[in-house]
């Protein structure tokens, strides 16, 4: 991966963004339990696979979401974010 | 002698003793099963088999022996760590490095270097007399010096670096040591293969059996094997082990790269690091200059090499030392490395009854492989937990218990 494409700006060097980790939705604090919180606070997805994940454009500061294949490096499609309100299903582990 | 050689070369029977013993075929069963043959894995094979008696072993890896990072770091042993917890364990595997070569009847080539972490700002130093303190306390040798006894122990570094990052002085530890990571690994197993344990390389796991909570048998590419106790030592494979028995970690995975020079004459004893740099460096036997940089800065399970990272590391290098500006690289590659948020591994027992863990090791776990061997065989043969590793246990995060791991190598700090 090489080059990026920014919703905003076009394709771009990779080395203008920054990668701001998988998307990832809280539980409830009121309602769940302090084990389902702490998982969500530590845990992360470390096996391979295809991820959303937050990047962000520094030289503008626009953040959006990226479409990745951990394993292979390459990015299938980034959206801004407006077009995600809803929450995203979870992507299909390669 | 030529003659010898010919004929020795033409024989069918190769009577000088290999390495390893090859195994044709897996038993059916073995009382533990180690999956990962790098340092850790052969380490743990090794000190169940000769402290603990327990020789009925496999050692499983899905490609060869220290062919992951054991043989992909940059060889610093060390520690000089921050936490108590740190720095306890690490100094009893500087303590165990000394007569490993001897344990092992093979050259490790250790050889003890005195280590510079160098400071750049007053917040640096600061932190460079509290690590120092830390380390006095648990008697480790560790002190904080000013820039004339840097420029004395590195006559040819630039002291301004550059002009933008003048060294204000350091923290010297004079342990700290280089070895030769694949005789660590051929040692380990070589000692562990002699006590009747056995190695099966290109052999991948394919899956966990477990019974009511408990580990059964684990299932490879070479067939099934029986067992009720499993240790998992895979550094950056490790969260694609743990899903298989459905357990979540705070692990996640970046690719970690390094880079050697040409070799040249021997002008750089002491092992360098520079945090604000991002460089550690230090010269082989050989001549080379073996340097490392930090994490990649995104997940990803690869093992590419890029040239952003030769680019800025070398950039980095050429302010400490700019006579190095006509050294060619000769090589550069990159591991897995297996993080978690506090810098500290994730080491013993685990909800799955029989199935020990020994990962988080990041970019922090070669100068630990004895240490680990040592504590791992102890949990695995008693179940449990080693005292030395209580405070690296799974559960610490659950109980908000991090603990705050700064000392680490190749991270922003």
């Amino acid at each position: 991966m090489k080059i990026m494409t920014c919703p905003l700006n076009g394709p771009r060097p990779v080395s203008e963004f920054v990668y701001g980790g998988e998307v990832r939705h809280s539980p409830d604090p009121d309602t769940c339990s302090d084990a389902e919180w702490s998982s969500y606070v530590f845990d992360r997805s470390g096996s391979p696979g295809i991820k959303y994940e937050w990047w962000c454009h520094i030289a503008s500061g626009y953040w959006f979401i990226a479409l990745r294949d951990t394993a292979r490096d390459a990015v299938i499609a980034t959206y801004p974010v407006e077009t995600v309100r809803q929450p995203l299903e979870p992507a299909a582990r390669a | 002698m030529p003659h010898r050689l010919i004929r020795f070369g033409f024989s069918r029977k190769h009577p000088e003793p290999r390495m390893f013993t090859r195994h044709d075929s897996l038993k059916p069963g073995y009382d533990v099963v180690i999956i990962g043959g790098g340092g850790h894995g052969l380490a743990a094979a090794y000190y169940l088999a000769r402290d603990h008696g327990i020789r009925d072993v496999a050692v499983i890896d899905k490609g060869y022996i220290g062919g992951g990072n054991t043989g992909r770091n940059t060889t610093i042993i060390r520690s000089n760590y921050l936490t108590p917890e740190g720095v306890k364990f690490y100094d009893e595997s500087v303590r165990l490095w000394q007569d490993l070569g001897e344990d092992f009847d093979l050259n490790l080539f250790y050889s003890t270097r005195g280590h510079y972490t160098l400071a750049h700002t007053d917040s640096a130093m600061r932190t460079m007399r509290w690590r120092a303190e830390v380390n006095k306390h648990y008697g480790v040798s560790s002190e904080a010096v000013d820039a004339a006894f840097v420029k004395r122990g590195i006559p040819m570094i630039d002291m301004t670096c550059g002009g933008h990052a003048p060294i204000l002085g350091a923290l010297f530890h004079a342990p700290g040591a280089i070895a030769r990571h694949d005789a660590v690994a051929w040692g380990y197993g070589r000692g562990a293969d002699r006590r009747g344990v056995e190695i099966h390389q290109q052999t991948e796991v394919t899956g966990i059996r477990l019974q009511g909570g408990r580990v059964a048998g684990v299932d490879t590419t070479r067939g099934p094997i029986a067992t009720s106790r499993v240790l998992c030592a895979v550094a950056g494979f490790t969260p694609r082990v743990l899903d298989m028995v459905d357990l979540n970690t705070p692990i996640y995975v970046h690719p970690l790269q390094a880079m050697v020079s040409e070799p040249i004459k021997p002008w750089l004893d002491p092992i360098i690091v520079s945090g604000s740099l991002h460089v550690y460096v230090s010269q082989t036997a050989r001549g080379e200059l073996v340097m490392g940089a930090s994490l990649d800065p995104y997940e990803l399970h690869q093992t590419r090499s890029t040239l952003d990272f030769t680019e800025s590391l070398s950039a980095h290098i050429l302010d400490m030392f700019p006579f190095l500006g006509d050294v060619k690289v000769n090589r550069q590659w990159a591991g897995l490395a297996d993080m978690t948020p506090d810098f500290a591994p994730i080491m013993g027992l685990t909800p799955v009854e029989g199935f020990c863990l020994d990962a988080g090791w990041g970019t922090w776990g070669f100068k630990a492989t004895p240490v680990c061997g040592k504590t791992m065989s102890h949990t695995v043969a008693t179940g449990r937990n080693h005292p030395l590793i209580e405070g690296f246990a799974m559960d610490r995060f659950a109980r908000y218990r991090l603990t705050g791991e700064k000392g680490a190598a190749s991270v922003g700090h």
